[in-house]
């Protein structure tokens, strides 16, 4: 069944496909229509689940994990500060080593407050333990959801997934979705039935327990990093079987116009879309250029990154975060991993944009690349990284700040 | 209504009526004379092992250290301000699963959260009160130690007028070492509309146990708000504790109460109380009180609440 509908509708979507048990919950923009999708539903008997509105994203959190630890299939949702809020709990649940799937919708951090997405929110949880999974499309969330559930739950992983998509761009457009039927979707994720440890009466059980023991703390948390290994396995045959089932790719890594190409953009998420349409205007003048697309975050894709970049004259890494004093979060995470491989791209370079869901123009993806190309062929000397801002950001700053100070014009 | 009927006909009468079973088993690392193990003692005779404990950082976090455990029932340790939250994802997770028949009933829990008064009166209250407000049936057992322990006793918000804490040192200058007044949290879980609500001691178990059987009967938010002694805390000998509760009480510093739906009850009302001094003075905490000089005013002050507080109570009950 094919279904115009916008992203929030979509992660909506496969939560109850995933006939999930539980979802506890509470509001931020701009995930909310998330929740309203999912109660109406509910209190409209569509889905059988408890929807239970909490204190707060940390409560809400705590909640999700210990319903996950009795057995439930549990969902939920937040955004931007709202992560930031449950973050102590990201780390326990991943440490109770419950499967809860959570899409979290990027957006800005405070301060200044905001609405529009970038990934400083989801790329803080980095090493939460959680897996993490971003969507360029609605259909990818509709999708990524089901597949979380299913290596989420494999006894190999027993860890929980963030799915993560961007606020505005993606929570609110709306494209066509390919809604898989309940029966076939039954086939692919069956009833949640956990054989690891959880609460029931006939079997008292502790658990969250402290470890006082460094030996044995270090254990445990290898064992977080071993389930995450094989999280990368079980991805790859979980893929397989979904491209079977449904006949979609759900690759790690997603590649676009990569054959022949000498130069790429490395991105994520919903600005994907417009790297690609900036690939195709640059092709237009000869640029051999592609785009690779890190859909699977956590764990890192390592290997396929490798393959997918393998022989690059240069591989421009546009972040749409930033770390203030260091720079990208992503170029780091990618030019560490590939810093040991003998054929890794000759040159990446380091490119801030999108911060707060700015706009990131075909021109600055050109210049991207032509700078990239530069540093290849004339071997200049590198700067990391490079912020986006156009001529035309710097004229809507000066305006806004110039009113902010009564009118006066700021030298600032 | 029936709540109300039902709570004048005591089920524990004395301590005969109270099981010999026990669920929490000895070798804890607990502090010697500890208050708060003797409450979770008690509260589990009548819960059971069917009962999962649910707990918040505190004292009774080191309970359960890996491998080992105290309780015969089950457990889960969340995070300082969320143990009702977790109470919450269990009994969710408990009911749409046995009524989706995906558990049997007979796997059903009690649960029963158990935390400090760090985490019970400012870091947790959040997620407590919204409990409250959604009437979610669990029992929570505070053990008020009256500072936060585990970490050395640093003041809390049911820290004592006048009590020493290692952050209210009394000084030249703040000679009374707390000089606020603890926050009321039985009137707090009264006024967020929870059903069953108790002050109890270990010094007292029928009257502590006598109200945990009467509120099985309760669904709802059930606190048993406990005085709970702390030798290092409050300094004073570990023999001393059931000692020290006993004269909290006979002093009217601590009331033993319910609030069953709202109507508030004293269960226990001494019948000459004593000199709060009498309380006072064998703690360490309140030492700076007697010596080097002793500061007749304060303790005065400590005396005049607490006889108001009666006045007020006695009069009202008539």
């Amino acid at each position: 069944m094919k279904k115009l509908m916008t992203g929030n509708e979509a992660a909506a979507w496969g939560a109850r496909l995933a006939e999930v048990d539980y979802i506890p919950n509470f509001p931020i923009t701009p995930q909310t229509e998330i929740i309203e999708t999912l109660s109406k539903w509910i209190r409209e008997g569509e889905m059988k689940a408890v929807f239970r509105t909490m204190d707060s994203e940390h409560s809400m959190l705590t909640a999700a994990g210990s319903a996950s630890a009795t057995g439930a299939r549990v969902f939920t949702a937040t955004s931007s500060q709202g992560l930031l809020y449950a973050f102590e709990m990201l780390y326990n649940l991943s440490g109770w080593r419950v499967p809860v799937v959570m899409v979290n919708v990027s957006r800005g951090l405070s301060a200044p407050i905001t609405l529009e997405p970038d990934h400083n929110d989801i790329l803080s949880a980095r090493d939460s333990g959680f897996l993490q999974i971003h969507c360029e499309t609605a259909q990818e969330i509709l999708d990524s959801i089901l597949v979380a559930y299913k290596i989420s739950e494999d006894k190999r992983v027993m860890l929980p997934t963030i799915v993560n998509f961007d606020g505005f761009y993606l929570s609110f457009t709306r494209e066509i979705v390919d809604v898989p039927k309940l029966e076939d979707v039954r086939k692919f994720l069956p009833e949640y039935k956990p054989t690891h440890t959880f609460f029931k009466a006939s079997k008292p059980l502790a658990q969250g327990t402290p470890v006082l023991n460094s030996s044995l703390y270090s254990y445990f948390r290898y064992q977080v990093h071993r389930a995450m290994e094989n999280a990368l396995d079980v991805y790859k045959e979980v893929k397989e079987e979904f491209n079977k089932k449904f006949g979609r790719p759900i690759d790690e890594v997603e590649t676009y116009m990569m054959d022949d190409a000498e130069y790429a953009l490395l991105m994520t998420n919903s600005f994907s879309t417009k790297g690609k349409k900036a690939v195709i205007k640059m092709r237009e003048k000869k640029i051999n250029v592609g785009l690779i697309k890190l859909r699977l975050f956590r764990p890192f894709p390592t290997k396929e990154l490798m393959k997918q970049t393998r022989g690059l004259k240069g591989l421009a890494i546009i972040d749409q975060n930033i770390s203030p004093g260091k720079g990208g979060v992503i170029y780091s995470e990618v030019s560490s991993e590939l810093y040991n491989y003998e054929e890794k791209p000759k040159v990446i370079t380091s490119f801030i944009g999108g911060l707060g869901g700015k706009n990131i123009s075909e021109t600055e993806f050109e210049f991207a690349i032509n700078y990239t190309r530069k540093v290849y062929e004339e071997r200049t000397t590198l700067r990391v990284p490079i912020l986006l801002f156009t001529e035309e950001d710097k004229k809507t700053s000066k305006t806004l700040i110039d009113i902010a100070h009564g009118g006066e014009k700021n030298e600032a | 209504m029936e709540a109300r009927k039902m709570k004048l006909e005591k089920k524990i009468k004395t301590i005969f009526d109270i099981p010999i079973q026990e669920y929490v088993a000895p070798g804890g690392i607990f502090c010697q004379g500890c208050g708060a193990i003797l409450a979770a003692r008690l509260i589990l005779k009548l819960l059971g092992e069917r009962t999962v404990v649910v707990n918040a950082a505190g004292c009774f976090t080191l309970a359960v250290v890996y491998p080992y455990t105290v309780f015969k029932a089950s457990w889960l340790y969340t995070a300082m301000a969320c143990a009702p939250a977790g109470a919450q994802g269990i009994r969710d997770a408990l009911d749409i699963l046995i009524e989706k028949r995906k558990i049997d009933k007979n796997e059903d829990l009690n649960i029963l959260v158990v935390t400090g008064d760090g985490a019970a009166s400012s870091i947790g209250l959040q997620s407590t009160i919204t409990a409250i407000h959604r009437n979610l049936d669990f029992w929570y057992l505070a053990y008020d130690n009256q500072a936060f322990m585990n970490t050395g006793a640093q003041k809390t918000e049911t820290t004592p007028f006048g009590a020493a804490t290692s952050t209210t040192k009394p000084t030249s200058l703040s000679p009374l070492g707390t000089e606020q007044e603890p926050l009321d949290l039985f009137s707090v879980w009264v006024s967020a509309g929870a059903p069953y609500v108790a002050t109890v001691s270990p010094s007292y178990p029928v009257d502590f146990l006598d109200k945990v059987e009467r509120a099985k009967e309760i669904k709802g938010p059930k606190l048993f708000h406990c005085l709970s002694g702390c030798p290092p805390g409050w300094n004073y000998e570990p023999a001393l504790t059931i000692k020290v509760g006993r004269l909290a009480v006979e002093s009217g510093v601590w009331a033993l109460k319910e609030a069953v739906n709202g109507t508030i009850k004293h269960t226990y009302i001494p019948k000459k109380r004593i000199p709060v001094e009498e309380y006072l003075k064998i703690q360490g905490r309140f030492e700076h009180l007697f010596k080097p000089v002793k500061n007749k005013e304060a303790i005065e002050e400590i005396q005049r609440k607490v006889d108001k507080y009666w006045e007020y109570e006695l009069h009202d009950a008539k």
